[in-house]
């Protein structure tokens, strides 16, 4: 059963009526085509009124998608050889988080993602991508042997956030995320993080310390999720949608408050319409970035990254 | 009937008994811990330790800088540092006037630098009675200017901690300052800078989880509460109690996330004697 989102249920209805009326013309001797054709042109119309204006709770819900590609949909779209290796060496192995060696047309990279699962099995296995420390510590250490070995670092974030369990605490979530965030801003390669679903709060953070910071178009990034905003705010977890738009959670809002250094735009109706052509603009922000970043010398893009974190914030002064 | 007359009256009586208890605002202070009632100036002198059971109180910004460094000796960075309201929130500049009135603080943290002891030192000492010392852009960029202006001048970056976490309505601009603190504490590494984080009740969320966390040395004061997630998210998540010294200070010893607790008469003290070690060994000249 698909995942049908609530601002989208008449594009899907007409949709179903056309695939309707296509299954009758082909059965039977009626020829609807004039029909069809009307309807599609009315589809078209639709899907652009609606996926043209997406509210920041549609691109929650978007963002939020069952069927949403995952980091690891990527990774075997866009990487040869990938190799995923585990576990923090101190701990264990967290599979909320996923890492390794690939190749990115041709050159060495390694790939770091919070991973969440399709079905509630998997999520289950994977903790609904919300990390413990054991998986901040197994990014960091993947990131520093890049660092060591020269490879650029590529970083998938969708995550809820880090997860909130009293052995997360016990092991010293707060001091993981801290570590990474730390020394992604030194690692001596170049550094792209891209936000493909939810970007909650610091277990979002701890793997979005780079020299590009991407977006999705329906992803979103925040401080807090909508829901825990709202009851902190107002009491009220039911005022989501409110506090959706006032936290500024969208791509085009953070790219405005320079939080963000690009948008990685969507095929029409989501991301998981078509892994394969949303991969290949995924694809094309990933070669266009990393190009620029590799013509760098080292302590440039230290200098560079130092620079557009450090400007990141608003005051008066 | 009667017995529900009488206990609505035991019921009644209660309120008043501690109506007895109820101090004049300014005069006397009731440790929130023990009971024990003691003039206000009293626990002042004492740094609002409670002199009968030891729970340290919330100690303000400036009564910790008079307190920790040598007199005369400390200035301020950044006092003309003025918080917006980036993302136009609902009540956001009226809330923010509130503290400013109530505390006479501009913001939830006060940097700058001085001698303990002798030894010269930049700090930052963020105060919870502002906003729970939330962070938020301003929060963010006074500590990692503090951090930088430390390692410009080869000097030590003492930080005592506060916060609630982000400063909600600012948005991803506050998450962010995560990165910012974090990105000064890497340079100020990099460059040999000592740096001792000291935790103060609460240290929760981004701060937590950011450059209170990044010290050379991490200690916090005893009974202080520190951790990511909240004790109610955390007991609500995985539908557990929890004991009642989950992220205590103590609590975070024994699970070795701290260097050790210190007791707040004791903090000068202490801190001069790891500040004396690093000169005689470390990058401080």
């Amino acid at each position: 059963m698909k995942q049908v989102l609530e601002f989208e249920k008449p594009v899907i209805a007409l949709r179903e009526k056309i695939a309707e009326l296509k299954t009758f013309t082909k059965e039977s001797d009626l020829d609807l085509t004039e029909e069809i054709v009307k309807l599609e042109t009315r589809l078209e119309k639709l899907e652009n009124d609606i996926y043209t204006n997406l509210k920041p709770w549609d691109r929650v819900q978007m963002a939020r998608h069952a069927e949403r590609p995952t980091t690891l949909d990527y990774v075997e779209k866009l990487f040869t050889d990938f190799l995923e290796f585990h576990g923090d060496r101190y701990y264990g192995d967290d599979a909320a988080i996923v890492a390794g060696i690939a190749k990115y047309k041709g050159r060495p990279v390694t790939i770091v993602g919070h991973q969440r699962g399709k079905t509630t099995k998997e999520n289950i296995r994977r903790n609904f991508g919300m990390p413990h420390p054991e998986g901040f510590r197994k990014a960091a250490r993947h990131m520093q042997q890049a660092a060591k070995f020269g490879r650029p670092i590529i970083c998938f974030i969708d995550t809820k956030g880090a997860f909130p369990g009293r052995a997360a605490e016990e092991r010293g979530q707060s001091e993981a995320i801290a570590r990474n965030l730390m020394e992604m801003s030194g690692f001596e390669v170049p550094i792209i993080c891209i936000v493909i679903g939810e970007g909650g709060s610091g277990g979002a953070l701890a793997l979005g310390v780079g020299d590009r910071l991407l977006m999705l178009e329906n992803s979103t990034f925040s401080v807090i999720s909508p829901e825990g905003a709202a009851s902190i705010l107002w009491k009220d977890g039911g005022k989501a949608k409110e506090a959706a738009e006032k936290l500024k959670i969208t791509a085009p809002d953070l790219k405005e408050l320079g939080v963000i250094d690009d948008i990685i735009p969507e095929i029409r109706g989501g991301a998981h319409r078509d892994l394969t052509s949303q991969a290949e603009l995924v694809d094309q922000a990933i070669a266009e970035h990393l190009s620029q970043l590799e013509k760098l010398d080292k302590q440039v893009l230290l200098e560079q990254r130092w620079e557009k974190y450090s400007n990141i914030g608003s005051f008066a002064e | 009937m009667l017995k529900d007359f009488f206990s609505k009256k035991k019921h009644a009586s209660k309120p008043s008994e501690e109506a007895k208890q109820d101090i004049p605002e300014g005069l006397m202070l009731k440790c929130s811990d023990c009971g024990k009632i003691y003039y206000r100036e009293e626990m002042r002198k004492q740094l609002y330790v409670c002199p009968n059971c030891g729970h340290h109180h919330q100690l303000p910004s400036d009564e910790r800088i008079n307190n920790l460094f040598d007199e005369g000796s400390f200035m301020e960075y950044d006092t003309d540092l003025n918080t917006g309201n980036p993302l136009g929130f609902p009540s956001y500049t009226q809330k923010l006037e509130k503290d400013q009135l109530k505390t006479g603080l501009k913001e939830a943290v006060v940097t700058g630098e001085g001698t303990i002891n002798g030894f010269r030192t930049a700090y930052a000492v963020m105060d919870s009675r502002f906003r729970m010392a939330s962070m938020g852009s301003v929060v963010g960029e006074k500590i990692s200017r503090a951090i930088e202006k430390a390692r410009e001048a080869n000097i030590p970056f003492i930080i005592f901690t506060a916060s609630g976490g982000a400063r909600m309505q600012e948005g991803a601009l506050s998450l962010m300052q995560m990165a910012k603190t974090s990105a000064a504490v890497q340079r100020f590494r990099d460059a040999g800078g000592l740096m001792i984080s000291v935790m103060t009740n609460p240290t929760y969320g981004g701060v937590s989880a950011s450059f209170a966390s990044l010290g050379d040395y991490n200690f916090a004061e005893p009974g202080a509460l520190i951790g990511f997630a909240g004790r109610r998210v955390v007991e609500e998540t995985i539908r557990e109690k929890l004991p009642d010294d989950f992220q205590t200070a103590e609590f975070l010893l024994a699970h070795g996330q701290l260097d050790d607790v210190i007791n707040r008469h004791d903090m000068k003290k202490y801190l001069t004697t790891i500040l004396d070690i690093h000169q005689a060994g470390g990058n401080v000249s």
